[in-house]
């Protein structure tokens, strides 16, 4: 029944998505299976809500370390939450669109979680500027191959590649660095990438099938 | 005991200036309506607060940054939450469920034969939730073996086709561009961006790239001889892929930071 139940759903579902490839009157069944998988998922949002609010609602309670942090989650949670579900503010009441210009969500969407996104992200730019200088120092080929390519993509981007090597002849014009950045997005980057894409597809491939078979169980978890 | 009163000192310089902000902020308003101005004036102070809380963990962890840490955790699972229910429940799931539903929600409604079979992610979406109880907690396996049979199952054609088949058959190139002989090529060589030289090397750099690339991922005959030299290769293009994505993510996190100080110096102080 706990194992049995999940291995027979997953094997029928999955079996169902690869014989309607070749069924076209079944085709729809590819569409309707990955909006049944977006609606499960927001019931995952919702579980992870809801295990949001057990884990902090817990160390409020306790009063264990850093506890008012966690009150700081939860009026987020909540006043995010509220805001949207019930579309506060929003010009156009329920009918509205819930990203309306306006609406107290899209206010707090553009004046709290958008700088606090973009500033952890702008935040990491220092770190990997520091991790790169003591990562990629150019201690064997392999690290220099890299920090080249790397340092030629930065440079190629940016109004001084331009400004270093403008003065090159058309006749070596895949020397000035804006256009060597390009030919190495063109060339060997896509031969490497298509190299990863290539050894990913048949690693999911192998692995769909693993799970298709009942070969692959660990998504059961080890008990029972 | 000093580092407490530093603190306290601290925070009470961050909320003075907080509050002059607001005020100037406040003050200098667009609207004509003063709650706006007022309410826009303090989102404003609230977003440079967070911008600078976050930033202060480059000197170390402190209670602004945690603050602020605690604050993004919240209102981004509200915001996820909030966003996939008028997106996928209301938009995808009311109209093709119940007719009543959909005028409620202001959605048109799709009359479909099969409308029932909507209702079999909502009671897998259900069960899932009984994670949050211990005792019936194994159920969500159910709701799990969905997900993952329906990714298998679409994920097994989907990379066959697009990532597997049509990634090897683009990598089949010509390896000599508009060949008309080797007179001609040599009586024409450069180094131009477009010229010919430049398409029959890119061809032959894709061709033989992702040869080696894929020699370098097989593991079954050890790396040695030609074959080694094959990896050594692949391990070098490869390298010269993450040196490329490693340069765009560095102009990513960039153009965000300049993008944060662009707000503070233009948005809020006006000197930009």
């Amino acid at each position: 029944m706990k194992r049995q139940i999940p291995m027979l759903i997953l094997s029928a579902v999955g079996t169902l998505l690869v014989v309607s490839v070749f069924i076209p009157s079944a085709r729809h069944w590819q569409e309707d299976a990955s909006l049944y998988f977006d609606i499960i998922a927001v019931f995952a949002f919702f579980l992870g809500g809801g295990n949001l609010i057990r884990v902090h609602a817990e160390k409020v309670s306790r009063k264990s370390a850093g506890w008012i942090y966690s009150v700081v989650t939860l009026l987020g949670f909540g006043i995010m939450l509220v805001t949207g579900l019930f579309k506060i503010g929003n010009p156009n009441g329920i009918a509205g669109d819930i990203s309306q210009a306006g609406s107290y969500f899209q206010l707090l969407f553009q004046y709290v979680m958008s700088p606090l996104n973009s500033t952890m992200y702008a935040l990491l730019a220092f770190y990997v500027a520091s991790a790169s200088y003591r990562a990629f120092r150019a201690k064997n080929t392999e690290a220099t191959i890299l920090l080249v390519a790397a340092f030629v993509i930065l440079l190629g981007r940016t109004a001084l590649g331009v400004l270093l090597t403008n003065w090159i002849p058309a006749q070596f014009s895949v020397l000035q660095v804006p256009n060597l950045a390009i030919w190495i997005m063109n060339a060997p980057n896509l031969a490497g990438q298509r190299a990863i894409m290539i050894g990913i597809s048949l690693g999911v491939i192998s692995m769909s099938l693993r799970l298709l078979l009942g070969i692959e169980r660990s998504y059961l978890g080890g008990d029972n | 005991m000093t580092s407490k009163i530093a603190m306290r000192i601290l925070t009470a310089i961050v909320a003075l200036i907080f509050l002059v902000s607001w005020i100037t902020r406040s003050g200098s308003g667009m609207s004509d309506s003063a709650f706006t101005n007022v309410r826009d004036g303090f989102l404003i102070t609230f977003a440079v607060f967070l911008t600078l809380s976050i930033f202060s963990f480059l000197y170390r962890d402190n209670p602004f940054y945690k603050f602020a840490e605690s604050l993004y955790v919240g209102i981004s699972a509200g915001y996820w939450m909030s966003y996939g229910f008028w997106s996928t429940i209301v938009g995808n799931f009311v109209p093709r469920a119940s007719r009543s539903l959909s005028e409620f929600f202001h959605v048109p409604y799709q009359e479909r034969a099969d409308h029932i079979l909507i209702y079999i992610p909502i009671i897998f979406g259900l069960i899932l939730l009984t994670r949050l109880l211990p005792k019936i907690g194994w159920l969500s396996r159910w709701s799990l073996a969905f997900i993952i049979g329906a990714t298998a199952g679409l994920n097994l054609t989907r990379y066959l086709r697009s990532d597997f088949i049509s990634q090897v058959s683009n990598s089949f190139i010509p390896l000599f561009v508009d060949w008309k002989g080797a007179g001609d090529f040599v009586s024409h060589i450069s180094l131009a961006a477009d010229g010919q030289f430049i398409a029959i090397l890119s061809n032959w750099v894709i061709f033989v790239g992702v040869m080696c690339g894929l020699v370098y991922f097989f593991f079954s005959k050890e790396h040695k001889g030609a074959f080694g030299v094959a990896s050594r290769i692949g391990i070098w293009i490869l390298m010269i892929t993450f040196g490329a994505s490693f340069g765009y993510t560095v102009m990513g996190r960039i153009s965000l930071l300049v993008g944060r100080i662009t707000f503070l110096f233009g948005d809020w102080l006006n000197i930009l």
